[in-house]
């Protein structure tokens, strides 16, 4: 099934704030096997200049997914989710994200096109500040598999 | 952003063709698991083999963004401090299969300096392989050096 078109350039409303806890990017870096200190020591990435301890470079995933993974489920859409396999992703930062950063999300439909026999989705997800300080946008590029099949 | 006491590579004693150390990163079931937790992508594709082969793959495959994350340290090892990553980006070209066995797999990545940017930034291209097949393409990290 096609995906709707009509959704193109569709702007969903920010999400609720998303707090950024030591704990949490403690158990990220553990899941990727990294032991960076900058990621699991206040004091090692106090010393090195940074506030608090950093997230990884992937890490705001894990805050995009929640956003985005709504906007995807969306039956209005056309998302069969059985056939998505992940295309592309991307992460641009304006500064890194620091546990004690309390954020929300963005997300805008950016892209909705047809590559071959497969639908490509892609959706742009801004994370920044309560304060309005723009992180890491965080682009996530799905490819339904057959899904240009009618 | 950049220039923390923890960057270790300078800007000006970077050149255009610098190879990255390469670096393998085993990826058992439990890293999985483990990454399902922590990601709250519970996509039965990554931890139950009985759906996986249901929908057509070889077994149990690893989340594309633990794939990203493994590659991404061979940049962050380098640099030494992970905040110097302002633009990091891939494409995924095949999963990375993971047997249920003592083994698992493995993910080796390599690295390669490709051009030197403005405001101290290197753009870094990265190479990622999986059982002799390549699992990510494009994949370029801009790290600002200071």
């Amino acid at each position: 099934m096609p995906i709707n078109r009509e959704f193109l350039g569709r702007s969903y409303p920010p999400s609720e704030p998303y707090q950024v806890s030591r704990e949490k990017v403690a158990e990220f870096a553990a899941a990727i096997g990294d032991t960076n200190p900058l990621y699991l020591d206040p004091e090692a990435a106090k010393a090195a200049g940074h506030p608090d301890v950093l997230a990884p470079p992937t890490f705001p995933i894990v805050v995009a997914m929640r956003d985005s993974g709504t906007a995807v489920a969306d039956p209005e859409l056309g998302v069969d989710y059985s056939m998505v396999v992940h295309g592309r992703q991307s992460f641009a930062y304006s500064r890194p994200l620091y546990a004690g950063d309390v954020v929300t999300c963005t997300s805008t439909i950016a892209e909705i096109k047809a590559a071959g026999r497969n639908e490509v989705l892609t959706i742009d997800t801004a994370i920044g500040t309560t304060q309005g300080e723009h992180v890491v946008t965080a682009s996530f590029t799905i490819v339904v598999r057959g899904g240009a099949d009618s | 952003m950049p220039g923390t006491t923890a960057v270790r590579v300078r800007y000006d004693e970077v050149e255009v063709g610098d190879l990255l150390p390469e670096a393998t990163y085993p990826v058992q079931r439990l890293n999985l698991v483990m990454y399902a937790g922590a990601s709250g992508d519970f996509n039965p594709i990554h931890w139950n083999e009985r759906f996986a082969k249901s929908v057509g793959l070889p077994d149990v495959i690893a989340h594309g963004m633990l794939t990203m994350a493994l590659a991404g340290r061979l940049v962050t090892d380098w640099v030494g401090d992970p905040g110097a990553v302002v633009d990091y980006r891939v494409r995924f070209s095949a999963p990375v299969v993971v047997p249920d066995d003592d083994k698992g797999a493995e993910v080796t990545v390599g690295g390669t300096v490709k051009e030197k940017l403005d405001g101290g930034r290197v753009l870094v291209n990265l190479t990622a392989t999986s059982d002799g097949t390549k699992v990510l393409t494009r994949a370029d990290v801009i790290v600002a050096l200071g």
